[in-house]
């Protein structure tokens, strides 16, 4: 039986906002390409919304197929530079600052909502039921939680602040446009992630690194998988996508059969020093590059920059740690 | 070796050299893809096939786009204002210390599970980045430019470690689930994802460390940078 919020259900609510983005900044005289701007938003949101009316007329394997057409849409228009900012209108600092007195601590309500729901929505309300369905999706817990506590959270605010219901989707056109392409390149990521395992990129890595590998020491052994995770997270943005990789390449067939090291440490740290190239690298734009047009910073790369001092100690404490603890 | 060994590799220097030449990201990536599909002797209808169905499966990766709505109206009504101004208040407060309560707060929800309490849309932009930079406004009066990016782009960077380094220790997590799947798949029996969890302790503690480290040398860092203009508030 479907949950009350599942899975499709949030796609759906996702592919609205956007949908009415797209008629928002087809209507925005200040972006000098609200058409292609429009054209990108639009295509995303048709993977949302049309994905299943498709597949029920076309079939499963045309809709993957127009999807898939959609994805390269997509990044044509991003190559071109088809993406552009509409300049809205915004209240100066110091009006801002009058609301803000009159308002108070009102306004930490909402904000406040969104993790609260979520968290009791993923501990408390998995197993409830609503009219003997499933409240939440129960494969899904956090982002279904996530999406009922948006909805809570939406309607917190326009209760305490007044307006309209929709004038969030307006102010949300404004940060979308400031994160422009960036915040599908998380998605287009796990694409080439499902390339690279259909490709047999992982096999490949293996052969490579067992052939080049020096057959050195346990301690350069250790250090050619932590630096090897770092690196290729880098180029993957992922750490996830590094890890069967690096760990069927160099920390199974060498570090556990032929120096017996204990699995659990090794890929506990072999995860984290992948985590420390995300930490580094652009690829990984929802954690690096999203947030820094989300804080108007000068240097797009300000976030890395502020991360590596960290992340380069933190890679060498880790080869360290996994030399202490995983042969002992 | 043969060709058809390092064949699908080809995406990698791909993205490395597209990146180089600063080609648009997403651009790049759809090429890597659809080069290494089609090395590896995929058709181009499976290849596209492939990626629609990848992008379906990974939709809840756009579930930001809800947030940005509330967020959105409640800086229209002065969030990022009443966030400064609260912690204006607190006289112990500066920039560095306000992120190393948060840095650990942040690590140790996200070891027990609570990842979304935290996020660059919900809590980075609209609430933590206001308060540090308010917090080193009513120590600096005239705090300058790069100061401020300072603050802003640390305050994210605190979101990313505490987040990353606490989550691997919870063992519901993806990534532990990850490894404990791949283990199982590779014949090792006996493992628990508990055990993983575990092993993630010492390098969590040890990013905890670093990162409180250097928030406190940026407040030394800031002090320096604003010296001058620095007001005697007691």
């Amino acid at each position: 039986m479907s949950a009350v919020v599942s899975l499709p259900t949030v796609f759906l609510l996702i592919g609205a906002v956007l949908l009415m983005l797209v008629v928002m900044t087809l209507a925005d005289k200040t972006n000098p390409r609200r058409g292609t701007t429009a054209l990108f938003w639009g295509l995303v949101a048709a993977d949302f919304l049309l994905d299943r009316p498709l597949s029920d007329v076309f079939g499963v394997a045309a809709c993957h197929r127009l999807v898939g057409l959609s994805v390269i849409a997509m990044a044509l228009i991003a190559g071109c530079r088809g993406l552009g900012a509409g300049h809205p209108r915004f209240p100066s600092v110091g009006s801002l600052t009058t609301l803000a007195g009159r308002f108070g601590n009102r306004l930490f309500v909402p904000a406040l909502l969104i993790p609260l729901v979520t968290v009791i929505g993923t501990v408390g309300l998995t197993g409830s039921l609503v009219a003997g369905r499933p409240l939440l999706d129960p494969a899904n817990p956090t982002v279904t939680a996530l999406g009922l506590a948006v909805v809570v959270a939406s309607l917190s605010a326009w209760l305490l602040l007044g307006g309209s219901p929709l004038a969030g989707v307006r102010e949300s056109k404004r940060l979308l446009d400031s994160i422009g392409w960036a915040a599908m390149l998380p998605q287009l990521l796990a694409v080439l992630g499902g390339i690279f395992v259909a490709a047999g990129t992982g096999q490949s890595v293996k052969t490579l690194t067992l052939m080049v590998a020096p057959e050195g020491s346990r301690l350069a052994m250790v250090a050619v998988y932590c630096l090897g995770m770092a690196a290729f997270t880098m180029v993957m943005g992922n750490a996830f996508a590094a890890f069967p990789v690096m760990t069927a390449g160099i920390a199974l067939p060498i570090l556990i059969k032929q120096f017996g090291a204990d699995p659990a440490p090794l890929v506990a740290i072999g995860m984290y020093s992948g985590y420390c190239g995300t930490l580094m690298t652009p690829m990984a734009a929802n954690f690096n590059m999203v947030p820094a047009a989300l804080l108007n910073l000068k240097d797009r790369y300000g976030v890395i920059r502020a991360q590596v001092p960290t992340a380069l100690p933190l890679l060498a404490v880790n080869i360290l740690l996994m030399y202490l603890l995983a042969f002992r | 070796m043969t060709l058809a060994d390092v064949l699908p590799l080809i995406g990698l220097p791909l993205i490395v050299g597209g990146f180089a030449f600063g080609l648009n990201p997403l651009a790049v990536v759809v090429a890597s893809g659809l080069v290494t599909g089609l090395a590896a002797g995929l058709s181009v209808d499976q290849l596209l096939q492939l990626i629609g169905e990848k992008f379906l499966a990974s939709r809840q990766l756009a579930i930001f786009v809800l947030i940005l709505p509330v967020i959105g109206v409640l800086e229209r009504h002065g969030l990022r204002q009443r966030a400064e101004a609260w912690v204006a208040g607190i006289r112990q407060a500066t920039a560095g210390r306000i992120l190393m309560l948060y840095l650990i707060l942040r690590e140790g929800a996200a070891a027990v599970g609570l990842l979304s309490i935290g996020g660059h849309v919900q809590t980075v932009r609209p609430l933590l980045a206001p308060m540090a930079e308010g917090a080193a406004e009513a120590k600096y009066p005239s705090l300058s430019d790069a100061s401020r990016e300072r603050i802003r782009a640390q305050a994210a960077a605190t979101d990313n470690i505490g987040a990353f380094f606490g989550e691997d220790i919870f063992i519901a997590f993806g990534a532990v689930l990850l490894m404990d799947a791949f283990l199982k798949d590779n014949g090792f029996q006996g493992i628990e994802p508990l055990q993983i969890g575990l092993w993630a302790i010492p390098t969590a503690i040890s990013a905890l460390a670093i990162h409180l480290f250097r928030l406190a040398l940026m407040d030394r860092a800031l002090a320096r940078e604003n010296a001058g203009v620095a007001e005697t508030r007691r």
